[in-house]
């Protein structure tokens, strides 16, 4: 089910630590790099290749907030709006983007490209405000950044 | 110019790749300490330089080291903390970013000091470019032989691994960033024991921050009566501070701790933005408590800024200008807090949300005359009453917003609206 080059780096990753579970978080980010998202299947086989119930697989996917059970757009667009974004737009800014695709806090456009969502501070305070597109911070950004950064984004489609 | 310590040789430039490193003295003060000194003399240097960690409690760096206890059989870790995570703070990302070998060779130097022949080095799942350039800095420094087995032809041997955490700002906390190192959520853990005798694994164990390992290569390098003088007593060094918001030069400027937080704003972040009036400060992370326009003559060390009553923190120093509305930039904070709350303790989850929600009504209009009294008396019981000081830092910029600008709070509540400039007068 899961490719070999992700189990690959499974067996990387545990290697690193004397107690496999310590490989799960990183294995779980690695999962949902590949998968987009943590599908039931996927935790099925983690909890198995660790040796660790499935409910505490899901206890410490329910606790971070970058660790996702569902899909979301091929960009994924996080908008800090924490004190420094705040200060500076970026409430706006999420705003904006919110209107301009047409989707609220936790939705994906009906075509999948897009999803958007309020993160908490992204370690960008002084080049605020700032969002992060997939891994991509984008920073220093007004109104018109966010528009050509989403055109161009909607091209490449 | 002040003395420059961790960005001397990268204040407008980048050491990415180890030759760039080596070429300006780089890994010279690991040579130093790997075949001229014993552990235990790296750790008075360190001692002797007055040297406190940069992630925010401030504990001194040496004594810290000190704890490990020597007659164990134990494997002993050094874990670095660059889950940099804190509201308004940015600036290990710079040292990542910028000088990633600086803080490889720290690491070495760290884990030499304390006995570890393994190091973890957390660090916060959003910084995915910068978790590439530090798998990139370890690879490079296996290569020269600073990292792996006989490093140096020592003796000493350390592997260093990157691990990735996945968005949680509680695994900043030292013990909860150990539960999350093991594969768990990162639930804080009771103390005593500290983790220098039970940490990962329930071995002795260091947690260090990004900025506090880059400063040691410099103290082994130049000296501790050198680094000591750049600061106040008890306050040896610098510190970057990160200054963001109503400035016109947000950036991470490296300054002699004790430096008057007024010449932080007016001489290096260019002073304020549009010429509006300066209102506020946090002068160390969202945690902290708020300074108002009046007290920014402080100087920025540890000791100075808790005489103040408030805390050097992180070092993230956030600007507000007349036109910030008070309410909404603490319902802001307590929000923050109120997610990431890890809810082990009732104190702060509870505390957290009735903050949050208390002050979201309040910001909204729909504030009770009780509503001021309600808030000071949620965050008296979140002081001091929980595992790990989350709660603390959710409840201690309530008190001080509330205490410093109760005018304004009052206004939202009274009249149902927002009029910063009717408050001001």
């Amino acid at each position: 089910m899961l490719s070999e080059s992700l189990l690959e780096k499974y067996r990387d990753l545990t290697s690193r630590y004397p107690t496999k579970r310590s490989a799960l978080i990183p294995i779980l980010l690695t999962t949902q790099e590949e998968m987009g998202y943590l599908t039931p299947e996927s935790v099925r086989f983690i909890s198995d290749y660790l040796k660790i119930p499935e409910i505490q697989v899901y206890e410490v996917i329910t606790f971070y907030s970058m660790l996702r059970t569902t899909p979301v757009g091929k960009y994924h667009i996080q908008v800090c709006t924490n004190i420094s974004c705040l200060l500076l737009g970026g409430e706006e800014i999420f705003e904006h983007i919110s209107k301009r695709l047409g989707i609220k806090e936790g939705e994906t456009t009906p075509d999948n490209l897009f999803s958007l969502v309020e993160v908490e501070c992204l370690g960008a305070c002084c080049n605020a405000p700032a969002m992060q597109i997939n891994y991509k911070y984008h920073e220093d950004l007004s109104v018109q950044k966010v528009d050509k950064i989403l055109d161009q984004l909607k091209q490449q489609g | 110019m002040p003395e420059l310590v961790v960005l001397r040789d990268v204040q407008d430039s980048e050491l990415r790749h180890i030759e760039d490193y080596l070429k300006v003295g780089g890994y010279q003060a690991l040579k130093k300490v790997l075949l001229e000194l014993k552990p235990e003399q790296v750790v008075d240097e360190v001692k002797k330089s007055g040297l406190r960690g940069r992630g925010g409690a401030g504990f001194p760096t040496g004594m810290k080291w000190s704890f490990i206890p020597k007659n164990v059989d134990k494997p002993k870790y050094l874990v670095v903390n660059a889950d940099e995570s804190e509201p308004g703070t940015c600036k290990d990302r710079v040292i990542i970013e910028r000088n990633p070998h600086l803080l490889m060779e720290g690491i070495v130097i760290g884990s030499y000091a304390i006995g570890a022949h393994c190091c973890y080095l957390y660090i916060r799942g959003e910084y995915y470019e910068q978790a590439q350039i530090l798998s990139l800095a370890i690879e490079e420094a296996y290569q020269h032989g600073f990292l792996g087995k006989n490093i140096l032809r020592s003796g000493y041997d350390l592997d260093v691994h990157l691990h990735r955490g996945a968005g949680a700002y509680i695994c900043g906390e030292e013990t909860g960033l150990l539960e999350s190192l093991e594969g768990k959520k990162g639930w804080p853990r009771l103390k005593p024991p500290f983790p220098a005798v039970v940490g990962l694994y329930g071995c002795p164990t260091v947690i260090n921050n990004v900025e506090t390992l880059a400063t040691v290569p410099r103290i082994m390098e130049r000296g501790a009566d050198w680094f000591a003088s750049l600061g106040t007593p008890k306050n040896g060094g610098t510190r970057l501070f990160a200054v963001s918001g109503h400035v016109n030069k947000p950036g991470t400027y490296e300054l002699p701790l004790g430096i008057p937080l007024r010449e932080i704003i007016f001489n290096y972040a260019g002073g304020m933005k549009d010429d509006k009036v300066l209102k506020a400060v946090i002068p160390g992370g969202s945690s902290c408590p708020i300074l108002t326009a009046d007290e920014i003559d402080v100087k920025m060390d540890f000791d100075s800024v808790a005489a103040i009553g408030s805390m050097l923190g992180s070092g993230g120093v956030v600007v507000m200008n007349e036109e910030a509305c008070m309410v909404k930039v603490l319902l802001r904070i307590a929000k923050f807090y109120a997610h990431e709350s890890c809810g082990q303790c009732t104190p702060c989850r509870e505390g957290t949300t009735w903050l949050k929600n208390i002050l979201q009504r309040v910001n909204d209009g729909q504030g009770r005359p009780k509503d001021l009294d309600h808030l000071m008396g949620i965050a008296f019981n979140m002081i001091g009453t929980t595992i790990c000081p989350l709660s603390d830092a959710a409840a201690l910029p309530v008190r001080s917003f509330i205490q410093k600008f109760r005018k304004e709070f009052e206004y939202h509540v009274h009249q149902k609206a927002c009029d910063v400039a009717q408050v001001m007068v």
